[in-house]
């Protein structure tokens, strides 16, 4: 396959132009972060919109509930800290007061998954996906790559409702045009192929697409989905691509209890049983590393996406 | 102040709430009529609503959370007298498919509530968001939360306590119900809140007390309170009152937060409270 890498960033970067870029055009749009402002590229917004932006200081809990309340008026309040603070940490403030009260308020949280690192563990969620769409009423997305995140983080505002936005730390390639339209819920089909369809998330679609081309120097036509809306899922590109390849390989930075992948999976067992195999991280917590040190370790790199297609292909037979 | 109004207002309210509570045999009586006179108060003199024309955003509006959502049926009760929906509709409490929820919800879209409560300790920060909010729109009204006192185990209220003084909120109006029960017994010996006026005034909160019983130092101290908006504090109002409050076999103990009284005992309590407005 051939895809333009049209440079390197992160995609936290992306959330915090995006939301910088509503703060210039939606005057109801507010930002909440927890003391880490810099981390989550917020810098911009706070600058620009100071009587907007609110500091709350390392109160998860606190900013959860203050962001629904100001709902309460008509704002679009935007939450920022980290993935782990801004699910587990609060997960019973965002059940009541946003979730199960059908406020609009943005969950948009960075840093998630083993990628973030060298501080372990304690920060490495990796089970934030399924709780996120556990929850009745809420929206989960997890885009690409840098652009996608902030053409994600601008979509999202004029979405009515709850929405969990997951982003994270390390610099990857750009392969998503910066005009491309976001369609909260429509899968982006990367390459159509006939063999195996694998559908990704987040970090794992690059890794996708790294995996395609080893796959194809073999002969292999895949068909690779970026499934950047895990709920609601878009259930007809699934069947849709599946009906033509027979097999799929899904791929996420996250537990393989409650995501992406178990996602597809129910879809698949109710509709077009087909051989499924999963890349993620299996029942562990991660630990210390380089981004891409864990990403080998715990099983989510590209050569575990195109064992994985190899394998699920075999099955097929 | 119209005390007749408000003496009869929460008489009627209390006879809802027994008689909604023994309904259903499940709810919590115990806490509702202690809050009877207090929240007949702020919804029959105090706030400034619409209750024909609700709005989510309520801009230009007093706006109110109890944070102690369990107490629904004293809320429920005022606010259908408050003319927010049918006093009929209160013999739908927590039954299926009722608009009142056994904790106060908005997914059914009951007129007045704007925030789902229940799970405890989240109400302030929630009112912390909708002053702000007010603030942002230029919204002169206020913004008013009750909270139990047992409540204020949970850490988020102190979260947001921090956060209230630190940012001069003082567009709020918080009233503690100090009964000094909660679920398992006595606060003192559950989990004492101590010196509860010290801590909140090394928070940075502007603290009143008052007896939630008696008309005239709850008009005096609401009035004191809403003067003292706009002055860069957070407010906060410590409210005496006394579980069961109306009902003599209830009272002194923390035995009636959440049981509801069966058919004899409905009937003695109903005898010490006149029907003054005509039960649902």
């Amino acid at each position: 396959m051939e895809i333009e890498i049209l440079g390197n960033k992160d995609t936290r970067s992306g959330f915090g132009e995006g939301l910088a870029e509503l703060g210039r055009t939606n005057p109801n749009v507010v930002a909440l972060c927890a003391d880490l402002t810099g981390s989550l590229k917020m810098d911009a917004f706070q600058k620009e919109c100071p009587t907007r932006f609110f500091q709350v200081g390392i109160a998860e809990a606190n900013m959860m509930g203050m962001a629904a309340g100001m709902t309460v008026g008509g704002k679009i309040p935007f939450t920022g800290t980290f993935a782990n603070f801004s699910t587990g940490r609060v997960y019973d403030q965002i059940r009541q007061s946003i979730a199960y009260s059908q406020k609009n308020v943005k969950i948009c949280a960075s840093h998630a998954g083993l990628t973030l690192g060298e501080d372990g563990a304690t920060h490495q969620i990796l089970e934030d996906i399924g709780m996120m769409r556990m929850l009745p009423n809420m929206t989960v997305i997890v885009p690409a790559d840098f652009n996608q995140t902030k053409q994600a983080t601008i979509a999202i505002a004029a979405h009515e409702g709850p929405v969990y936005l997951r982003f994270g730390r390390p610099v990857m390639p750009i392969f998503v045009k910066p005009n491309a339209k976001f369609i909260i819920g429509k899968a982006d089909m990367i390459q159509e192929g006939s063999d195996v369809t694998i559908i990704a998330c987040g970090h794992l679609v690059w890794k996708s697409i790294e995996a395609v081309q080893i796959l194809e120097a073999k002969g292999i036509s895949v068909e690779l989905i970026n499934m950047h809306t895990i709920k609601p899922l878009d259930v007809n590109a699934i069947l849709k691509s599946v009906s033509k390849t027979g097999c799929v390989v899904t791929a996420e930075e996250h537990m393989l209890n409650g995501g992406l992948g178990e996602a597809v999976s129910q879809v698949l067992v109710r509709n077009l049983p087909v051989p499924q195999e999963f890349v993620g991280v299996n029942d562990s917590f991660g630990e210390s590393g380089t981004p891409m040190e864990l990403m080998t370790k715990y099983g989510i790199d590209t050569q575990n996406v195109v064992d994985a297609a190899l394998k699920v292909i075999a099955r097929k037979a | 102040m119209n005390k007749d109004l408000l003496k009869n207002t929460a008489s009627q309210v209390r006879r809802d709430i027994l008689r909604m509570v023994h309904a259903v045999n499940s709810g919590h009586p115990g806490g509702s009529l202690g809050c009877a006179d207090f929240l007949s108060y702020l919804y029959f003199e105090q706030m400034d609503y619409d209750s024909k024309n609700f709005t989510m955003d309520g801009i230009g509006e007093d706006i109110f959370y109890l944070s102690n959502g369990h107490i629904s049926p004293v809320w429920y009760s005022v606010l259908a007298h408050s003319g927010y929906f049918p006093v009929s509709e209160l013999g739908t409490f927590r039954k299926l498919s009722s608009r009142l929820q056994g904790h106060p919800s908005t997914d059914k879209k009951l007129p007045g509530i704007r925030m789902a409560s229940g799970s405890l300790g989240q109400g302030l920060s929630v009112a912390l968001g909708t002053a702000a909010s007010k603030k942002l729109n230029n919204d002169p009204k206020l913004v008013f939360t009750l909270h139990g006192d047992g409540e204020l185990q949970e850490g988020q209220i102190w979260e947001a306590a921090m956060y209230a003084s630190a940012n001069k909120v003082d567009n709020i109006i918080s009233t503690i119900d100090f009964n000094g029960r909660q679920i398992d017994g006595d606060t003192e010996q559950v989990l004492s809140l101590g010196d509860l006026g010290a801590k909140w005034q090394a928070f940075g909160w502007d603290v009143l007390k008052m007896n939630g019983h008696d008309f005239d130092e709850i008009h005096a101290t609401l009035q004191k309170a809403v003067s003292m908006t706009g002055k860069g504090k957070p407010i906060v109002i410590i409210m005496q009152t006394e579980m069961g409050q109306g009902v003599d076999f209830m009272m002194g103990s923390h035995k009636w937060h959440g049981v509801a009284p069966n058919d004899q005992q409905l009937e003695l309590a109903l005898n010490q409270l006149p029907s003054t407005i005509g039960d649902y």
